[in-house]
């Protein structure tokens, strides 16, 4: 039957199709909705990973178990799963093994754009690259075939415009799953030196048997058309080219490393023109220039930066890009904020009020950055919150500085990478303040089950973590919890936190209100009271707004919007604003 | 036929993403093509929201380039104005008139254009306004004001209406459907 469905979708519902028996990931935009997807179609067992290296390596065990395994993340997930990935391409698999690693050119919900191409030369694995929700299903089963013919793990790799693109797919016939003999195989899947070594021939080695498979692969394909331009492209870029130029002959890398020599030593020699569209970085270009091929058009006129369009094809071969209108200028811009009731809004009016210096972290809160907060001073990456909070304090230490940082991090990011920072501050001593918003869910990432949340993936009950028990076996002795939504009493926290000497960790418990519905009674404003005095403002809440007209305009609160939280009264020096 | 655009804006939580569900599912009903694609993640807190729709006989890229849309479908007159150039040259422009306050707005940092449908209007002289609100509460939610756009524009399909009215019912659960349906008309209404 045809559905039309996400890319994510796809995969999730290839992977139940083919054999499939254990999959694991950490959520990540725009890879997340793959494992929620598997976990709806409730064929395959299928769990939420504390982190990305976890998961990899969960999939690893399941792989030598016998089960076919899939480990889905985004980009920088596999920075945290790599070292396990660099490794595994010496082992090989059992079963096999897919790696879903979402790319997020033009970083709509990012904090790079790293292409995940590179990992693919890195580790010398191989690499599908699908060019919609179809291709996301078939490479799928294609991953499973290739990594248990070529004993190796394969990275399918999308970017956002293909996870989260919907399009036609036809399933293809079920597959029942098939759980391998356990494998015991010690120089296989013990990486000792000695063992390692005679495993590193054998990638070598691999690599070469996949060129020549790549060379004859229906998973790279010629499309004849007109011979004065040659266009190479795979994933979602194969479709912008189809756009912006179907008239041109196409080489369709499906499969995007290793590269087919000689496929495209024939394709460039047949065409007058050779062009190389790639979106982020030039690997082909660089790879085919390796060749002794000419490019004739690639990374000079298609961008390293952001997403690659029709329109930046047509303009790299010379067309003129129509352009209708251009945009109206000078608009409000609508930037994501923290939603009306997040608990994230009273700890960041208080944090930007202490004007302390805040070690930020990946997670909702980061929005605390943007004005008029201005309360973020520094984010880096999962976890990095904590650890550099901690270097920060010894710098200050050696310089005699006497200003404590404040390390913020919601629950999931530090159950992910924040609890071995934590586990350093025990150990090592440093003079920080850490603050864990711990509002049990993966908020940013749309509000998934993790350790802390009391149910797995499924939905059904879990152990549990408690944050302060967690907090305090790390080693931490001086643990507090607080109220966001209490202003005078979180002011009265952090300023004990930041006055203790030592570590220190404040815990927020209030949960997500957009995960866990929580509605209180809304607020309203007394105009006779209000004196347009615009305190309240600073809180950047989207249920308030200044009403229109007069010298000193009045605040006013959106009934539809307000979720009743009262950080905005707390801030009102002239009890203006109340429960209606 | 050639393929149809449609880009539908609007703020993060107005329903965008099951308005373009709607309309995809519409299309593969129908014995057609489609590609449907939006911005996740942190659009979703209060963000701008964009989506793209692409129906046809076969449909290659899922998005829409400016200057190019047959249709934009606006939930917020500050968002239509926002996305108003990826309409071509008599590109169809319909939005609600109810007006969300960006946190630039909220936070007295920016000013919300009070002029704004006369701008609408000064770059799209037949872009067509109304309160899809009030539609949606009259249906029963004020949450279905993403069915009543969809309503709003159905004549204007490449698309049988009794197909979006079918693909509603089917998709929408339990007692939405009703709700839903009555929205569908109140917007082919308005």
């Amino acid at each position: 039957m045809r559905n039309i469905i996400s890319g994510n979708e796809a995969i999730a519902l290839s992977f139940s199709d083919s054999g499939g028996v254990f999959a694991s990931g950490y959520p990540g935009t725009p890879s997340t909705e793959t494992l929620e997807e598997v976990a709806r179609l409730g064929r395959v067992y299928c769990e939420w990973a504390p982190n990305e290296k976890v998961a990899l390596e969960a999939a690893i065990g399941a792989s030598i178990a016998g089960g076919r395994a899939l480990a889905t993340m985004k980009h920088v997930g596999v920075n945290v799963a790599a070292d396990a990935l660099l490794t595994l391409t010496y082992t090989g698999v059992n079963a096999g093994l897919v790696l879903m690693v979402a790319d997020d050119p033009a970083m709509p919900s990012s904090q790079n754009e790293q292409d995940s191409r590179n990992y693919a030369k890195f580790a010398k694995v191989p690499l599908l690259d699908p060019a919609d929700s179809q291709e996301a299903y078939d490479f799928v089963r294609e991953g499973f075939d290739l990594s248990e013919r070529f004993d190796t793990p394969v990275m399918l790799r999308t970017t956002t415009r293909i996870s989260h693109a919907k399009g036609v797919v036809t399933p293809r016939e079920r597959i029942e799953p098939k759980i391998a003999p356990w494998a015991r195989d010690v120089p296989k899947y013990v990486m000792l030196p000695n063992f390692a070594r005679i495993r590193h021939v054998t990638v070598e080695e691999r690599l070469l048997a996949l060129q020549e498979f790549a060379e004859t692969t229906s998973l790279n394909r010629v499309e004849p058309r007109d011979r004065s331009l040659g266009i190479i492209a795979s994933g979602v870029c194969y479709q912008h080219v189809m756009e912006a130029c179907p008239t041109a002959s196409v080489l369709k890398l499906g499969l995007a490393h290793p590269l087919p020599a000689g496929k495209i030593r024939e394709f460039a020699g047949a065409v007058d023109r050779l062009m190389i569209v790639e979106e982020m970085d030039g690997i082909f270009e660089e790879q085919i220039r390796a060749m002794g091929i000419r490019v004739d058009i690639g990374k000079d006129k298609i961008p390293l930066c952001g997403e690659v369009s029709a329109d930046i094809i047509r303009a790299a071969i010379g067309e003129s890009v129509a352009v209708a209108t251009s945009p109206v200028e000078n608009l409000p811009q609508r930037p994501p904020t923290f939603c009306p009731g997040c608990a994230h809004r009273g700890l960041f009016t208080i944090l930007s009020k202490l004007k302390a210096f805040v070690s930020g972290d990946i997670g909702c809160y980061t929005l605390g950055a943007l004005p008029p907060m201005n309360a973020m001073h520094s984010c880096i990456c999962m976890g990095a919150s904590v650890s550099a909070a901690h270097g920060m304090a010894k710098v200050n230490e050696i310089a005699e500085r006497s200003e404590k940082p404040v390390a913020v991090i919601g629950d999931s990011t530090f159950f992910h990478s924040g609890m071995t920072g934590l586990l350093s501050m025990a150990y090592n001593n440093p003079n920080a303040l850490v603050v864990i918003m711990d509002n049990r869910t993966t908020g940013m990432t749309g509000g998934q089950e993790n350790p802390g949340s009391g149910k797995l993936l499924q939905g059904s009950e879990a152990r549990q973590v408690d944050m302060v028990t967690l907090v305090k076996a790390l080693g931490i002795d001086q643990v507090a919890e607080f109220n966001s939504y209490h202003l005078a009493e979180a002011e009265a926290a952090i300023r004990k936190g930041l006055e203790t000497p030592g570590p220190y960790v404040l815990i927020d418990k209030n949960p997500c209100i957009l995960r866990y519905r929580v509605q209180r009674p809304i607020r309203v404003v007394n105009q006779d009271a209000c004196t347009g005095c615009r305190a309240c403002l600073k809180v950047a809440c989207v249920a308030l707004g200044l009403t229109a007209g007069g010298e000193k305009p009045k605040v006013r609160i959106d009934p539809n919007i307000c979720n009743g939280c009262s950080v905005c009264a707390q801030l009102c020096k002239f009890d203006a604003i109340s429960e209606s | 036929m050639n393929v149809f655009n449609i880009v539908i804006a609007g703020v993060g939580g107005q329903g965008v993403l099951m308005a373009s569900k709607v309309l995809a599912e519409s299309a593969l009903a129908g014995g057609l093509d489609a590609k449907q694609n939006e911005v996740h993640g942190m659009a979703q807190r209060g963000g701008s929201v964009i989506s793209f729709v692409r129906i046809g006989e076969k449909v290659h890229s899922p998005v829409v380039t400016p200057g190019t849309a047959d249709m934009l479908i606006s939930f917020e007159p500050l968002e239509a104005l926002r996305y108003a150039h990826y309409l071509k040259p008599g590109g169809i422009l319909v939005y609600n008139t109810v007006t969300i306050n960006p946190s630039t707005v909220a936070s007295g940092m920016a000013v919300y254009p009070a002029d704004v449908e006369e701008q609408i209007a000064r770059v799209r002289p037949d872009a067509r306004g109304f309160d899809a609100l009030a539609v949606a509460k009259e249906a029963g939610n004020a949450k279905a004001v993403n069915m009543v756009m969809v309503g709003a524009v159905m004549a204007d399909l490449p698309l049988d209406p009794a197909i979006v009215t079918g693909v509603v019912g089917e998709i929408s659960k339990g007692k939405g459907v009703e709700v839903n349906l009555r929205a569908l008309a109140g917007g082919a209404a308005a």
